[in-house]
């Protein structure tokens, strides 16, 4: 186990630095920040000495040398566009992203579970039929697109909802959250729905994939036999077994909602990290860009992590294989 | 602070009781993106002058048509020596946090704007020294004669002295530095809104200044000024048609006539101080993009004159622009010293005559070039560059179009390695002079910084320093014509259109369209609705 968890270390370091690497030999093409930086009127000689004194003109790899080294001392620079400390300007974002991304996560997880259990159980009515045709249109349909038409209805047409931002929020310590305020909890609603629509008819597809095998499978046939309740066959017996696969799948689909909530936060205005990314790639805000990468890179390693840890602790047969296997 | 829900509700009790105008009111301002900072010598760039208007003021302001009006300074004139000005200052002003206002904090913060890291420091190249006169007078010396100084401080923002150092912010933000200035969050300004909170990216929370020294010489009656970006275009109109929001000032060219239907909103049009255009590579040998090779075609202004006639300028104002501009003869936008109506002429659209020059100059079956376009800069700038690919077809010229992020396209043209591109010039003096420099003058370490067209005419560039001699301005205006004269007739551009602005609000607002799209909300008195 400790050899595992050291191997892994070292993996997830390596991947890192990769991920830094790729980074930095991209940002040359997503252009040159100093025309953002500079007003129109600053002369060729200005733009010079500026891209001089950020080191702009050092090759890819002193750059990212001077990164890593950077980083290596808790140092992740000044945000070319903000002027202000990266680290303190992502702590700031991020409980925007993790809110929205953990609550969508559990949308997603809960209904779609419940959801799953019901069509599968109910697989010829109505209801179920509307589910699934409705979960098609989950899939198919662009995030941003359904966003906005949430917008157009709860905001526009009802006015029930405001349409971006965070509303009021409550400091506690560094954090900030949205939970506790009646405006917060209603901006939360729609970005929320947005963001867990996509990861809700995945699941509950999965989840109603597995049930349905899991039904056919002997043990049920033969608790049925038993004369247990459908209840307590459902939910004791069927929805267990079926719950494996849906938490990895559900691990990981947390790392990629924290990481890709860029389009639901550029929507609704949601002050988040994901929001920051995109207007720092606008800008080439080189100092956001490559420590939001790495920030990135460092949830999936970690959610990575948890999800393998998570297979030991939930599937015995992994562990005495494991063992059976090194030992 | 007002959330969303009660903000609608407050906004309609306004609308229902609406008794006088002296009754609180809290706008909402929604753009499509935030200042980059409140350090007012940090940026020079419209977005972030725009909210630092309302909490800083320079000595000189431009009303929304661009004409000056007195600011922090009550009047300015050149001295018998033509090479000072002098500038005689407010008194008793206070900043917000109530230390005054004297000609002491006017020099330290034109000194801070011409530090090394400062973005404002180009303005204020041609300045030789700063002299106290007494409390409330400065005078300005110049490296030589300079009639446009006035022109160049009207984004320049004054700081108090004392408050810099006191907070440490008296250099402005360098980035190379690994710390934040005190002024990017912070603010302590003599303007008509006091700063209450700042969350870059989220909201900017303004107060009415109780003491403001104009009280009673603009109507001030926004009590509370709220800031908030909205980047996405469908969002942004969302908002303002839910009520959350009640002054967008970017307002997309497709929605203009949706909104302008509704009843419930008020949508106002005006010019902007900016003309959309093309420039040619006319002085490289040959071209790098093009199959003919040993000869530059664009070097030949009958190729120019072919190009600027085959340009559909109405096609392009009604299909792509959707009506939201104005067709333009010249780069010069009207209202710019310098802009007349006989110089404003657009070639008739004629395709025979067009190909016909082109057979003349030795291009009878045209020629092939890339056309570079940036597509997050201007108003439907893709599109401008598409319609103008197919409208060059017709002449024969195969245009290959390249459009990329704005950080890509201007440092393109900055390292001149392009042979055909888009561009958009605003100009914020209002003088031509600030077109020549930038625009045709040779370029060199300290001109020409956007000339990427490689035209170098010593004559033009020999025009251009003279214009920052001359003290007599009908003389200067001359210099002015001639030079019009024969760019004009170069056509070293092809002069497109002058981009309109459209601000949408509720009703009870009326706020003009701003020519340097920088409204100053000081002005803004409410509407009687019930009348």
């Amino acid at each position: 186990m400790v050899a595992y968890i050291l191997r892994s270390t070292a993996q997830a370091i390596l991947v890192l630095l990769a991920v830094g690497l790729i980074a930095f030999s991209m940002f040359r093409f997503v252009g040159d920040p100093i025309a953002n930086m500079v007003g129109q009127e600053a002369s060729q000689a200005d733009r010079r000495e500026l891209a001089e004194r950020l080191g702009l003109n050092d090759p890819v790899l002193v750059q990212f040398g001077r990164f890593v080294r950077d980083v290596a001392q808790g140092e992740f620079g000044v945000s070319y566009r903000h002027g202000r400390k990266v680290s303190d300007l992502l702590m700031e974002r991020l409980p925007a992203t993790v809110e929205l991304a953990v609550l969508s996560a559990l949308l997603a997880v809960v209904a779609g579970t419940i959801l799953g259990v019901y069509t599968a159980i109910r697989r010829d009515g109505w209801l179920s039929h509307l589910i699934m045709t409705t979960s098609l249109v989950g899939v198919s349909l662009p995030t941003f697109l359904i966003g906005i038409g949430l917008i157009y209805l709860f905001a526009v047409e009802l006015r029930w909802l405001p349409s971006f931002g965070r509303g009021q929020t409550v400091k506690i310590g560094w954090w900030t959250t949205g939970l506790l305020t009646e405006s917060g909890r209603k901006s939360l609603i729609m970005p929320v729905v947005t963001l867990a629509f996509y990861q809700l008819t995945l699941i509950m597809r999965l989840v109603r994939a597995q049930m349905l095998e899991t039904l056919r499978t002997d043990y049920i046939k033969f608790a049925r036999a038993r004369g247990l309740p459908e209840r307590r066959i459902h939910f004791k017996h069927a929805l267990r077994n079926t719950l494996i696969p849906v938490v990895t799948i559900a691990g990981l689909q947390l790392g990629s909602v924290i990481a890709f909530a860029i389009v639901t936060e550029s929507v609704f205005q949601w002050p988040g990290l994901g929001a920051l990314f995109v207007q720092a790639v606008q800008f080439v805000d080189i100092p956001v860009m490559a420590t939001y990468l790495l920030f990135v890179a460092v949830v999936f390693v970690v959610v990575n992590f948890i999800v393998d840890l998570l297979y030991f602790v939930l599937d015995p047969r992994l562990r005495t294989g494991r063992a059976l296997a090194t030992g | 602070m007002l959330t969303g829900a009660r903000l609608f509700f407050a906004t309609l009790l306004a609308g229902a009781l609406l008794a006088g105008a002296a009754e609180a009111r809290t706008v909402v301002w929604a753009r499509s993106g935030d200042a980059l900072t409140l350090d007012p010598h940090a940026q020079n760039e419209g977005p972030t002058h725009a909210l630092n208007h309302h909490i800083y003021e320079p000595l000189i302001i431009r009303d929304p048509q661009g004409k000056p009006l007195p600011a922090l300074a009550e009047s300015w004139e050149i001295t018998s020596d033509p090479t000072v000005w002098e500038f005689k200052l407010r008194r008793g002003v206070k900043f917000h946090d109530g230390r005054p206002f004297t000609v002491d904090d006017v020099i330290f913060s034109f000194e801070r704007a011409m530090q090394p890291t400062s973005d404002m420091k180009s303005l204020l190249s041609s300045i030789d020294q700063l002299i106290r006169v007494d409390d409330y007078t400065l005078q300005i010396k110049t490296k030589g004669p300079n009639p446009l100084l006035p022109a160049n401080l009207t984004d320049l923002f004054i700081m108090s002295k004392s408050w810099a150092e006191e907070h440490g912010a008296t250099k402005v933000q360098d980035f190379k530095n690994k710390e934040e200035n005190y002024a990017v969050r912070h603010a302590n300004g003599t303007g008509p809104f006091v700063l209450v909170s700042r969350e870059p990216d989220v909201k900017t929370v303004m107060k009415r200044n109780e003491n403001y020294w104009g009280k009673g010489q603009v109507p001030l009656e926004i009590t509370e000024l709220v800031y908030v970006p909205i980047k996405s275009d469908a969002t942004r109109i969302a908002a303002l048609l839910s009520g959350e929001v009640d002054f967008v000032q970017d307002v997309p060219v497709q929605d203009i006539q949706r909104l302008q239907q509704d009843e419930n909103l008020r949508v106002v049009i005006g010019p902007e101080n900016r003309a959309i255009f093309l420039g040619m590579n006319v002085g490289d040998p040959e071209l790098k993009s093009s199959n003919i090779k040993g000869r530059n075609p664009f070097a030949d202004k009958r190729v120019r004159h072919a190009i600027n006639m085959a340009v559909n300028r109405q096609a392009i104002q009604k299909v792509v622009m959707r009506g939201q501009s104005i067709p333009t003869g010249i780069i010069a936008p009207p209202g710019v010293n310098g802009y007349t109506k006989e110089l404003d002429v657009i070639p008739p659209h004629d395709i025979e005559k067009a190909k016909a020059l082109l057979a003349e100059a030795g291009y009878p079956d045209g020629f092939s070039v890339s056309l570079h376009c940036p597509n997050d800069r201007y108003v439907n700038d893709e599109a401008i560059c598409q319609a103008i690919v197919g409208q060059l077809a017709q002449i024969g010229i195969q245009v290959n179009l390249v459009s990329q992020s704005k950080s890509l396209h201007f440092p393109a043209l900055q390292k001149n390695e392009v042979d055909f591109y888009l561009l958009g010039w605003g100009v914020p003096t209002f003088d031509s002079h600030y077109i020549f420099a930038y625009l045709y003058h040779t370029k060199t370490d300290k001109e020409g910084g956007w000339n990427s067209t490689r035209y170098s005419n010593p004559k033009i560039d020999e025009m251009t320093a003279s214009l920052t001699q001359e003290t007599d301005l009908a003389k200067r205006n001359q210099i002015i014509a001639e030079m019009w004269k024969i760019l004009q007739d170069e056509t070293i551009y092809i002069p497109i259109h002058i981009q309109t602005l459209a601000y949408a609000m509720k009703p009870d607002l009326d706020i003009p369209v701003d020519i340097s799209n920088q409204p100053k909300l000081k002005f803004v008195r409410f509407k009687n609705q019930q009348q």
